[in-house]
């Protein structure tokens, strides 16, 4: 439910403010206002309406989360069906590459690449990808191997169906639910790192709204506009908590449908 | 657990911190930032630009560039930074300890609070207290660690004004009370020193930012402990236990957790993990002088060798703590097989 209304409030953001152009950057006639009748969620130093402005944050703060998510998935599953399914040296070198990713304590990489990157949107997504692939390569790899000797793949190689279509066409569709279930765990845990690290600014360069760096600038004006930082960040808490709710879900169902 | 598992553990553990420090390099290299233009600062001329790249060695093939890299840091030799222009390694002495403190008591807390609490919230599953953790849980994990702070700030200290806003000690305690260093750890060296108007002034500085750092941890704990148990307390042994009378507590905590704590002590790694990354942002809050605090101001200074070398330095840590937990959950743990 949360996540729809989400959604449907970045997708519809444009019809649901008066402020719309404020919400991309434009500045406003009056500064720092405390939420009101008319700005729900106050406004900002530039006079900017905190309500359009954290629904043209979430454009750019979800789409991020779900790019991230789609890189991670088309770089980390390919891989691991090619790892668990050639085996042998190419598994070694795939996994022990896994195991060097996952070395480094989640943030930091992000933060390395993010500032050797630079500001911007590809930029950001980017740097939090490259980090979360191997969690897509061990779950498709765990998959595969347990596939890989079953009759129906045997059968596909003695009939002289190539590898790439044994692999594309007979084991891909098993990975499919294990990863959309991390998938949708993922989301929540990407819309908190790309907060974090546009919060550090390494994210979008302003004016450019996104939740994290609002929070940033808000810091400015802190404690005394409460407003500022507490809007923008209740609305990464409500659509992670969501995201993080329909993943445990997943996984729940996904569970009880193994064990019958 | 024989020396030879744990010698080809180690080494393990050393190939993967080779291969993540020649990662870190390339990544400095192959990107399309000049490190020389970077040293030499904004506004430096060409020439300028080509003495610091002679002076870095950045003329040189990459292998000889990453061999003198690495042989420096095997010495803890990081090179100087960009901005504060001191010695990367000199910086990170004076800040590890203010992060390490925050990272230990939210360990601690981890274990205190939160394996307790999942070892209640195992004695009746599906009961209140369990669903309170899983949702707690998942509450947690939602919560971006800057705001949750700054909202903590908000009600204890504008509200309330329990709590000071942010850093480690008060002017008067600097001023009247100096700390003596004796370990870099505030706390402790209060207590070394017995200079106790200090050490109330540095415990009531520590509350908020341990405090926000903790929360996760401790619902990780929580829930971790909790499938664990879960697993356990399906087993023969604890209906046979229940069966012979033995109280709910006694069964719990010295048969269930005993079999549980293998299992729960993975916990101690992903706490770690957090907390290191969380206390960046913990830190920056709070103003906190460690780690994190001095990685943001590299990053705002676009100053890569401090940025390169605290990826690094974090990176080791944790390797060599994830080490220690698979050889603490093998010891525990006679099923563990390490190969």
């Amino acid at each position: 439910m949360i996540i729809l209304c989400t959604l449907a409030a970045i997708v519809f953001a444009p019809w649901l403010t008066s402020y719309a152009e404020q919400g991309l950057g434009a500045p406003g006639p009056d500064r720092l206002l405390a939420p009101s009748a008319e700005h729900v969620m106050g406004t900002d130093q530039l006079g900017r309406d905190m309500w359009a402005r954290v629904l043209f944050g979430g454009r750019v703060s979800v789409s991020v989360a779900l790019l991230v998510v789609l890189l991670a998935i088309g770089i980390g599953v390919p891989l691991g069906i090619v790892a668990g399914y050639f085996g042998g040296w190419v598994d070694q070198i795939i996994m022990r590459a896994t195991d060097v990713f996952l070395a480094f304590p989640p943030l930091l990489l992000a933060i390395f690449m993010a500032a050797l990157l630079g500001n911007g949107f590809g930029n950001l997504v980017l740097a939090i990808g490259l980090g979360w692939w191997p969690w897509y390569t061990r779950i498709a790899r765990a998959q595969v191997v347990s596939l890989r000797q079953r009759p129906f793949v045997e059968a596909a190689q003695f009939m002289g169906v190539g590898h790439t279509r044994i692999m594309a066409r007979h084991l891909a569709p098993f990975v499919v639910s294990p990863v959309m279930v991390q998938g949708t765990l993922d989301l929540g845990a990407t819309i908190l790192t790309a907060a974090a690290l546009s919060f550090l600014g390494l994210g979008l360069a302003p004016p450019t709204p996104d939740w994290g760096q609002i929070i940033a600038e808000g810091r400015a004006h802190f404690p005394a506009r409460w407003w500022y930082v507490t809007f923008p960040g209740l609305a990464i808490f409500l659509v992670a908590l969501a995201f993080n709710l329909l993943g445990d879900s997943l996984r729940d169902a996904q569970k009880t449908e193994g064990h019958s | 657990m024989g020396f030879k598992v744990l010698g080809k553990r180690l080494l393990m553990a050393c190939v993967v911190i080779f291969c993540v420090s020649v990662l870190t390099f390339l990544a400095t290299r192959i990107l399309p930032t000049d490190p020389a233009a970077l040293y030499a600062g904004p506004r430096a001329s060409t020439a300028k630009i080509e003495e610091a790249r002679l002076r870095l060695g950045l003329d040189k093939p990459l292998v000889l560039q990453y061999a003198q890299f690495a042989g420096k840091a095997l010495t803890g030799d990081f090179g100087v930074s960009y901005r504060t222009r001191q010695p990367i390694s000199k910086d990170i002495k004076k800040f590890l300890p203010a992060t390490l403190e925050l990272v230990f008591i939210a360990m601690l807390m981890a274990v205190v609070v939160g394996i307790p609490l999942g070892v209640l919230a195992a004695s009746k599953p599906k009961g209140c207290l369990d669903q309170i953790s899983r949702l707690g849980a998942i509450g947690m994990a939602s919560f971006p660690v800057f705001w949750i702070a700054m909202i903590f700030q908000l009600v204890f200290f504008s509200w309330l004004n329990w709590l000071p806003l942010s850093g480690q000690f008060s002017r008067e305690t600097m001023l009247f009370n100096p700390i003596t260093v004796v370990t870099g750890f505030n706390s402790i060296d209060a207590i070394l020193s017995g200079n106790w108007a200090a050490l109330s002034d540095v415990a009531r500085h520590l509350v908020l930012p341990a405090l926000t750092l903790s929360l996760y941890p401790i619902a990780l704990a929580m829930r971790m402990t909790r499938s664990a148990m879960g697993e356990v307390m399906q087993e023969h042994y604890i209906t046979t236990a229940t069966a012979m009378g033995l109280s709910r507590r006694e069964i719990l905590f010295r048969f269930a957790l005993k079999n549980a704590l293998p299992q729960t002590i993975t916990v101690l790694g992903l706490t770690f993990a957090f907390s290191l990354t969380g206390a960046v942002l913990v830190e920056v809050i709070f103003a906190w002088p460690g780690i994190g605090s001095y990685v943001t101001a590299a990053i705002l200074a676009v100053d890569f060798p401090v940025i390169m070398a605290v990826t690094l330095v974090g990176t080791v840590i944790y390797v060599l703590v994830n080490l220690l937990v698979d050889l603490a959950q093998a010891s525990l743990d006679p099923r563990v097989a390490l190969s």
